[in-house]
């Protein structure tokens, strides 16, 4: 794959984050950024965010399987996902919005640009989200998602993934990426995934964990997630309240 | 480096929509009839290398309220909190590339210990085609605080503009014009944070 950059722009640590520019991603070409991030010191700005203020949302909305409101269920590998959502020092982050999406098992998204043949499930809406508890933790029960072709170059099929959307603490923690499924003989074949440097991309695949399946129920993966930074110390707290 | 392995980040795509842009989810208008401070409308486009609209982007915004502090237990100030308002925002770009947002024009932030920041806002724009996003910010083209604003000083004068919205009246009401260019002649500054 001939792949170029230009300047190597990257938001984050320049090891293990992906170029902007990916050209093996053709997408990327008109949009990455061609000059450099400009580095600030870090303001009251940065380092808050709205995740703390966010908090509206029921148990049944990590059930992807029937959260369609149909009544009846989704078609597919009845799959859980779930893991814990930390920070850099591997300490949990609590009561953060974790949002996710995908396609259904046959590859198909519920939108009205995913146009490929695949059949849709009327079962299926392919979103949820939750909040993580006091230990970080967040689960989802979905079913397994299919791979599906887009139009990268002939023959481009993404690797099953789950879209995973954090707001955590602050405004730096904010983390939009993808999950994928251990074993895929599509991710050696995927510009999206490879834009990440090896051996950085094996962060993004979850692990089969036998202890989370449940018996003649559904297949287990566990996944965690690490945010960029500590959490930051408080800002003009004033002790008469201590 | 921290003890444990940040997770890199991928591209949003373009099926986000029936997820992050659920109808609860997309907040175009962060105020209520009652929150404290300047109503503003907020318009812009997102534009590519090409300068063609990037019709499937998200945009968010984070900001302090009137009074100028976070909804956010990190800014314990003791200035008020407005109990109508949060300061986030979140919506995608139409076929022409625009989004917009009613908010408030927000009030002044500290840079440190000696220093104040000139009103502004943070912006973040996710879309196929960028593998993480980019984060800018608005600043209001009226404000006198932007000439010693201690992060506009950090930015090469000729590029100083790219951050600046525009001030417009459009019917008696303020707008203020913000297009984010992610590539090419008149790139916006975008930040390493
Ligand atoms: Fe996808």
């Amino acid at each position: 794959m001939d792949t170029t950059t230009i300047g190597e722009i990257i938001r984050g640590d320049r090891e293990v984050f992906p170029p902007y520019l990916y050209s093996a991603y053709r997408a990327t070409i008109k949009r990455s950024p061609h000059l450099p991030l400009l580095e600030v010191p870090l303001t009251l700005t940065e380092l808050t965010g709205p995740g703390p203020a966010i908090s509206e949302i029921t148990p049944e909305d990590a059930d992807l399987t029937r959260n369609a409101g149909t009544g009846g269920e989704a078609i597919g590998q009845r799959i859980i996902v779930t893991g814990r959502v930390l920070d850099e020092n591997g300490d949990p982050v609590p009561n953060t919005l974790v949002e996710v999406w995908q396609a259904n098992a046959a590859g198909r998204y519920l939108h009205k640009r995913d146009t490929w043949p695949g059949p849709l499930d009327p079962n299926f809406l392919g979103i949820g989200r939750c909040l993580t508890n006091e230990e970080g933790v967040y689960r989802f029960l979905t079913i397994h998602p299919g791979a599906y072709p887009w139009k990268n170059d002939p023959n481009a099929w993404r690797p099953s993934h789950i879209h995973f959307s954090i707001l955590g603490p602050s405004s730096r923690t904010r983390l939009i990426t993808q999950m994928y499924f251990p074993g895929d003989p599509l991710h050696a074949l995927d510009p999206i995934m490879n834009a990440v440097p090896e051996p950085y991309r094996s962060r993004m695949i979850a692990t089969y964990d036998h202890s989370v399946t449940e018996p003649e129920w559904a297949l287990g993966y566990r996944w965690d997630i690490v945010l960029r930074g500590p959490n930051a110390t408080p800002f003009g707290e004033r002790k008469e309240n201590e | 480096m921290g003890k444990a392995p940040v997770t890199p980040t991928q591209t949003v795509g373009p099926f986000f929509h029936p997820c992050l842009l659920r109808p609860d989810a997309v907040i175009t208008t962060l105020i209520k009839p009652e929150t404290e401070g300047t109503r503003i409308r907020i318009e812009g486009r997102v534009l590519d290398g090409d300068g063609l609209p990037v019709d499937d982007a998200m945009v968010e915004i984070w900001q302090a309220n009137h009074y100028g502090r976070y909804r956010h237990p990190l800014d314990q100030r003791p200035l008020p909190l407005d109990p109508t308002f949060i300061g986030f925002g979140r919506t995608g770009t139409d076929e022409e590339g625009r989004y917009w947002f009613e908010t408030i024009k927000p009030g002044v932030v500290p840079f440190d210990d000696q220093q104040d920041q000139a009103p502004h806002i943070l912006v973040m724009v996710f879309a196929r085609g960028l593998l993480n996003h980019v984060v800018t910010r608005i600043y209001f083209e009226d404000e006198p605080a932007n000439a010693s604003d201690p992060i506009l000083q950090r930015v090469p004068e000729e590029r100083r503009g790219t951050l600046i919205a525009r001030r417009e009246e459009v019917d008696g009401s303020v707008v203020y014009r913000f297009d984010i260019r992610l590539q090419g002649e008149g790139e916006t500054v975008f930040f390493d944070v």
